[in-house]
């Protein structure tokens, strides 16, 4: 099952980099965002450093999405779902295969936004163990609630609505939890960091549960 | 001589419309299949019902030994379906692509060039991107993706389309030899002969039904 | 719970639901006597107490509703597993107390915000209660949407089920995080915030509304389950119809 799962995400990787959407066209409409709130709040320092925390993860939110939908945009193009579903490979390592690509992919969006953080509002990182844990944490519960709540809304004419529309009530306490440990770790706050991380791999760990039990029959054609 | 496929009666739904109306068909292993048909008449829907995409609402539906009403995705490891898409990952270059069907199929990446070779895309076109292929070309990469996967049951809708005569000339090759190795071939066709020269048996379908069957065993 | 089993018939009440409604309307009526007239105002909070009396009870049917839905479609899920015919109930189930849920949830938000306006001066708290309460409207709406796209039935019901199961699990995680986030945070003004504590009269006059509100939401799923009903029956027999006028059209070309 290893192999399987790493032969989907390498293929996933390998669209990805040949495409270059992740990278040309999410990542800089991300930044962006992290302008724009600029904008909205007036260019205040403080409020934009206080807020930094926060602010990161509604980016991440915006670019995810984006890069989820491309995800399972991919795979229905070109009547792909019914390879898909026709393949040797079983449901649980489709599923954690295109998990873990979309991990490699928001992860590096975050990594962008990470300095964008870092040079836009000027914050200050305390801790560092905690940043990079929470940021892995959110990522892998985006990943994992992305793959399973993509393909439920893959290949309809109004995914572009409903995705985002399934996704952001679960994804909620991610946000959450993302922001709190982002301010601790900014030193923004003196907040639990550490259990708000652990917290987002609880919600991660129980959507992979659920993922990996449920795609099979999750890709069954509507 | 096994049988590939028995369908008795079979009664299929897609959406909410009855695509297969009672329909009884027996392929054995080996059989090159050709069916025919109006548009509408349940060609594809059969095809995409061989392959487990399409549920079986009531009647006996068996593919490969597999029974289709207990559990219609046990077969499909086995079956190598083209449909009027291409199932190509566009932004890959060809041979990736390939390549990832190949390893997807269990069977070795280096499977991938003898496929190639076989339907003839020709070696610099391996690494360009699928996306900038003309049509004719795509087509003959989806059946290197099914070629490559060596399947017992080949499923294919229209595989003809866009090819040109020498293209074509060699899928039926292709498809000639897969058969006298042991794998079962049915296919949906809207083409005048040659291509009636491959089948050894021809059915008309019509209304989710076989009107005529010219072999039926 | 059908009532129907013939496309003749155009109503889905029975003698039960009659009954059941008649009670409805009486216990609603009896709750308004109890609520705006008989039971006495608040010392702190005036007559605004009195939306107490239909929020308190529209939470407990947003989120009952919730269990419902997500029960079902656990067992739905099970009973499908086996024979794909079987436990269409369940999905019904599923789908009508989901829309009974979300009418209930919204009455909820809206009676809250109306009394947070009055009591506490804003129309919003950010309290684990009422935050929960908005996320839970969401997914209700979320989940909705789901059950009416363009696909198979059978697909559609498994994807709402799945859907309601993740929801199961996925609400109480919303709750606690907002709950622990607001006690981590909170400063003592906030106190202010607190729900009142009720006694004597208004406590059996809420007690009794939350009775008669479960009868209204009871008599409302079990008419919307039955309009599913007829929904799926009126489709079924169009699903025979097409079968049989395609079978004979080509007869008829034979």
């Amino acid at each position: 099952m290893l192999a399987e799962t790493l032969l989907v995400a390498r293929k996933d990787l390998r669209v990805e980099w040949r495409a270059k959407v992740a990278l040309g066209q999410v990542t800089p409409l991300a930044l962006l965002i992290l302008v724009v709130f600029a904008f909205a709040l007036d260019a205040n320092t403080s409020l934009l450093k206080l807020g930094a925390g926060g602010l990161y993860w509604v980016a991440v939110l915006y670019g995810g999405t984006l890069l989820i939908q491309r995800s399972f945009d991919v795979e229905t193009d070109d009547g792909n779902m019914d390879a898909f579903r026709m393949s040797a490979i079983g449901a649980p390592s489709l599923f954690l295969g295109k998990a873990l690509a979309l991990f490699v992919q928001i992860g590096l969006l975050e990594l962008v936004l990470g300095l964008g953080i870092a040079f836009f509002y000027e914050v200050r990182i305390v801790d560092w163990a905690l940043l990079l844990v929470a940021a892995a944490a959110g990522t892998v519960a985006f990943s994992v609630c992305g793959v399973l709540w993509g393909v439920m809304s893959a290949g309809l004419r109004v995914r572009a609505t409903l995705l985002p529309l399934l996704l952001v009530p679960v994804l909620a306490p991610v946000l959450l939890a993302g922001s709190r440990a982002f301010e601790t770790a900014l030193g923004v706050r003196a907040d639990a960091g550490w259990t708000w991380a652990s917290l987002m791999f609880v919600i991660a760990a129980v959507h992979t549960a659920i993922g990996l039990g449920a795609f099979g029959f999750l890709l069954e054609e509507g | 001589m096994s049988t590939v496929v028995e369908f008795e009666k079979v009664v299929a739904v897609a959406g909410s419309f009855p695509v297969l109306t009672g329909l009884d068909l027996r392929v054995d292993q080996g059989e090159i299949v050709l069916l025919r048909g109006e548009n509408g008449a349940g060609k594809t829907s059969f095809l995409r019902t061989c392959a487990g995409l399409i549920a079986v609402n009531s009647g006996d539906a068996c593919v490969l030994g597999f029974d289709m009403g207990v559990d219609r995705r046990a077969p499909r490891r086995y079956i190598g379906l083209l449909g009027h898409e291409n199932h190509l990952y566009r932004d890959l270059w060809v041979r990736e692509h390939v390549e990832f069907r190949a390893a997807a199929a269990g069977a070795a990446e280096s499977d991938t060039d003898a496929a190639l070779e076989k339907v003839g895309v020709p070696e610099q076109l391996w690494t360009v991107p699928i996306g900038s292929l003309s049509a004719g070309q795509r087509r003959k990469v989806a059946i290197a993706s099914l070629v490559v996967g060596r399947p017992r049951l080949w499923l294919l809708d229209e595989p003809h389309a866009t090819l040109d005569m020498k293209s074509r000339e060699n899928l039926d090759l292709i498809l000639g030899e897969a058969s006298a190795s042991g794998a079962t071939i049915i296919f949906a066709s809207h083409e005048r002969p040659p291509t009636n020269g491959l089948a050894s048996r021809v059915i008309t379908m019509g209304g989710g039904r076989v009107l005529e069957d010219s072999g039926a065993s | 719970m059908t009532a129907v089993t013939t496309s003749r018939v155009k109503m889905t009440a029975t003698p039960i639901t009659r009954v059941l409604g008649v009670l409805a309307l009486a216990a609603t009526a009896l709750m308004a006597l109890l609520g705006l007239v008989v039971s006495p105002a608040d010392v702190v909070q005036g007559e605004a107490v009195r939306m107490l009396y239909l929020h308190v009870p529209s939470i407990w049917i947003a989120y009952g509703a919730f269990v419902l839905t997500s029960v079902s479609s656990v067992l739905f899920l099970r009973r499908t597993k086996h024979r794909a015919d079987r436990g269409r109930h369940y999905d019904r189930l599923a789908g009508s107390a989901a829309e009974v849920g979300v009418v209930f949830a919204g009455i909820t938000l809206i009676t809250g915000m109306l009394w947070g306006k009055v009591t506490w001066g804003t129309y919003w708290q950010w309290d684990a209660r009422l935050t929960t309460t908005i996320l839970l409207f969401v997914t209700y709406l979320g989940y909705l949407a789901l059950r009416r796209l363009p696909a198979d039935p059978m697909v559609r019901s498994r994807r709402a089920a799945v859907m309601a199961l993740i929801s199961f699990v996925n609400v109480p995680i919303v709750h606690y995080s907002v709950d622990w986030w607001r006690t981590l945070h909170q400063k003592a003004s906030l106190s202010v915030g607190r729900r009142p504590e009720i006694t004597g009269e208004m406590y059996w006059t809420l007690l009794y509304s939350t009775f008669a509100v479960t009868i209204v939401a009871a008599w409302l799923i079990i008419h919307r389950y039955r309009v599913i009903r007829l929904e799926e029956l009126r489709d079924e027999e169009a699903l025979e119809a097409l079968i049989s006028s395609r079978l004979t059209k080509d007869d008829g070309n034979n």
